[in-house]
């Protein structure tokens, strides 16, 4: 976590330094505005992973002390680790769905409705909220594999 | 039934097989409802491979009507269409979707040790909506008026209502705000899945640089494409709502006077646009330049020099272009001219390193003239050709004169050129064996190669010659007695010698179908993790992983004695347990040579 943490957080601080000489030399709002934005989305998870690299490595200035949480680095981020050191679950990977084409079917006749007429955009969210409900539902349950 | 990945360590070999078989819908319903990023890649590759032929032919219409003066193949309404829907299509359905869509996809998850995408239904969905939004972009030739006509750019007030009436352009909009969304997505599917799902011993500085370039490119994804779509949403809003952000007309009192609390900026449009365009440049830039950086170590058998320079500096490429975008914008005069040309010109420092690490990487090597190391050459000559040109035109008393000239359109076709086809189709006959398991007709891909290479200098060339003698871009015809003709004329014959070559390319796909030759697991001797795997892979790619003890794990599984230079980790020593990383586990490959894996080993159970 500590590589991905300073390099997000590099991102930021980049961006910042950029924002702040170009609005001084500029004075423009609103290349300064998404330059702005570039240095929060650097700032913003870079800090989340600092967070929980300190929080794995167990600091003591994190959770009022409480280091139960310490797992040490992870396999992936040390030199040494084998292939054994990850063993157990890595993560759970849903199965074949019909729901992202759904979505997606969905989200294009709401984005014609824009161009054609407003009547298509009742169809297209009612496409939408069925794939919502189906890939929710499926996510809850399980899909079919 | 959800299925979960649970690596143990095993003794025996048996079992896996068919822990790993597919359980889904086959044939058709494979493909619609598949959440494999293996399967996705695929069919991004695909339909971005079918968009850049399609975008091709568009091309050679726009050539065709350019070959002689006053031309009359097109009219003039047809020819802004073409050029239109051809940049449109090339830049944001071809280049990019098919790098950090197709290629990433597919091969990232190999290259780290991954099982799958970290979000495989977001991943999905990502596919279906830029296939929506492709789709969308070519239907509006069949609408009323036509496709759009205003220049992949879109620059207001020219794509306002008042002078671009008419459906296509709403469909253009609408189209990218899908596509966009799209990269979106998987922008933040890749970096996901990059920081989460690496293989044990994977550090973030043994990634093979591809996955390197495809991590920065997911992050000037998300920097660049939100404010491509929100520009869209705004000038769709200026177009039916009746906003005034970016409209210049109806803003001036009864009396004649401008009010300009009721007028928008057309320039606004032009600073979000290119914040988004200029970082899509290097979106289209960095994962090719990962590609190429897999390439030429294994066909120079010499592992990549300079690892963290080239890291380092995909990073300074990435974090620079996102502070040059008003270079496009010297002539409107009112951009800040010395910081955005210092920034454009800052640039070339970092792409000089990656250039002097690839000619380090062949310096001294085995050099392997394969298909894919040919293209890979060219796309060195193509970029430099293009990055030069780019330093001149950084240079805003340069700009000023040919701005808006051919000599522009040359620049930015070497660089695309360079890197979307050269690279990228680099990547296809370097990984097509992985993907498919059979091997592409090398002879029919070094045809391929120079016809493609002949026909890019002929087809470019001329332009940059077109450009300094003042032709105009975007033109559909031009007056006899310029001295244009024949250069045009050159430019013609060249984008035929291009259109011919990816004929062959496609001979060479069906000799490939119809005579397959296996390739086995690693046809090219190659370094990193994915040639470790079968080929294709199975579901959720490997059955067990080698120790991952450097940047090229697979190398050294299959070398256990190869001596291993290092340039810049100064840690001396062969990495599978002679050298100080071998210190502590003892857990070292054993049983190299006789096909059994390592002692340690994933084994999925579902």
């Amino acid at each position: 976590m500590k590589i991905e943490s300073r390099f997000l957080i590099g991102i930021g601080v980049f961006f910042g330094i950029i924002a702040i000489s170009y609005w001084f030399t500029s004075y423009e709002d609103g290349g300064t505005l998404m330059l702005v934005g570039a240095t929060t989305l650097g700032l913003v998870p870079g800090a989340y992973y600092f967070f929980w690299h300190r929080r794995f490595q167990g600091s003591k200035y994190f959770f009022w002390g409480r280091t139960d949480r310490a797992v040490g680095t992870r396999p992936e981020d040390r030199d040494d680790a084998t292939i054994a050191d990850g063993a157990g679950v890595v993560s759970s990977f849903p199965g074949s769905s019909i729901w992202p084409i759904t979505l997606a079917a969905g989200a294009f006749v709401l984005l014609l409705a824009f161009v054609f007429g407003t009547w298509l955009a009742l169809v297209g969210v009612s496409v939408i909220l069925i794939a919502l409900i189906g890939v929710t539902a499926e996510s809850r349950r399980g899909g079919r594999y | 039934m959800t299925d979960v990945i649970v690596p143990q360590i095993a003794g025996g070999e048996p079992a896996y097989a068919a822990a790993h078989e597919e359980h889904g819908p086959t044939g058709l319903m494979k493909w619609i409802t598949t959440t494999d990023h293996k399967v996705i890649g695929l069919s991004y590759m695909i339909t971005s491979i079918v968009l850049f032929y399609i975008a091709g032919l568009l091309a050679l219409g726009i050539r065709v009507q350019l070959t002689t003066p006053h031309g009359t193949f097109i009219s003039f309404q047809q020819y802004n269409e073409l050029f239109t829907m051809h940049g449109s299509i090339m830049l944001y359905l071809f280049a990019g979707p098919f790098a950090f869509g197709g290629l990433a996809n597919y091969i990232v998850p190999l290259q780290i040790g991954a099982p799958d995408m970290a979000f495989p239904r977001l991943n999905a969905l990502s596919y279906w909506l830029y296939l929506g939004g492709s789709i969308m972009m070519l239907l509006t030739f069949g609408v009323a008026g036509g496709a759009a006509d205003f220049g992949w750019v879109a620059y207001a007030p020219l794509s306002t209502t008042t002078y671009t009436p008419g459906v296509g352009a709403d469909m253009w909009i609408m189209a990218l705000v899908l596509t966009g969304f799209s990269a979106i997505f998987t922008g933040v599917n890749l970096i996901t899945t990059i920081f989460y799902l690496r293989a044990p011993g994977m550090t973030m500085f043994r990634m093979p640089i591809f996955t390197w370039n495809m991590l920065v490119t997911g992050i000037l994804i998300l920097i660049a494409f939100p404010v491509l779509t929100a520009a869209l949403v705004m000038l769709f809003a200026d177009r039916h709502f009746g906003a005034k952000i970016y409209a210049v007309t109806g803003c001036h009192t009864v009396a004649g006077a401008v009010d300009v609390h009721a007028c928008g900026s057309a320039v606004l449009w032009q600073n979000l646009f290119w914040f988004f365009g200029h970082p899509e440049v290097y979106i289209l830039a960095l994962p090719f330049f990962g590609i190429v950086t897999e390439i030429f170590p294994v066909f120079s058998r010499k592992p990549v020099f300079g690892y963290k320079g080239m890291v380092f500096a995909t990073m300074a490429i990435a974090a620079l272009s996102t502070g040059v975008w008003a270079h496009h914008m010297f002539t409107t005069g009112t951009v800040l001219l010395p910081f955005f040309s210092l920034m454009s010109l800052l640039i070339a420092v970092p792409t000089g390193i990656k250039f002097f690490n690839w000619i380090g990487t062949m310096w001294r090597g085995q050099l392997v003239y394969t298909t894919a190391m040919l293209m890979s050459i060219g796309f060195l000559f193509a970029f430099l050709m293009g990055g030069v040109t780019g330093v001149m035109l950084a240079s805003p008393p340069i700009d000023f004169f040919v701005h808006t000239t051919y000599f522009v359109v040359a620049h930015f076709h070497q660089v695309l050129f360079g890197t979307a086809v050269f690279a990228g189709f680099a990547g296809v006959y370097y990984w097509y064996p992985k993907m498919f398991g059979r091997m592409l007709n090398e002879r029919l891909g070094k045809l391929h190669f120079w016809l493609l290479f002949a026909g890019f200098w002929v087809t470019f060339i001329p332009m940059y010659v077109l450009g300094l003698s003042g032709m105009p871009r975007r033109v559909a015809s031009y007056p006899t007695g310029l001295g244009w003709h024949v250069w045009n004329d050159v430019s013609t014959v060249g984008s035929f010698m291009i259109a011919v070559s990816f004929l062959v390319l496609l001979v060479n796909f069906w000799v490939s179908w119809r005579y397959p030759v296996p390739a086995g697991d690693n046809p090219w001797d190659a370094h990193t993790l994915e040639w470790f795997t079968t080929s294709p892979p199975p579901h959720h790619n490997y059955t067990h992983l080698p120790l991952i003890r450097s940047e090229r794990p697979t190398w050294d599984y299959n070398h256990p004695d190869a001596p291993t230079i290092r340039y810049d980790h100064g840690r001396g020593g062969h990495p599978n347990g002679h050298g100080p990383y071998s210190g502590g586990n003892g857990a070292g490959p054993s049983g190299h040579g006789d096909g059994a894996p390592g002692a340690a080993e994933q084994v999925p159970a579902t």
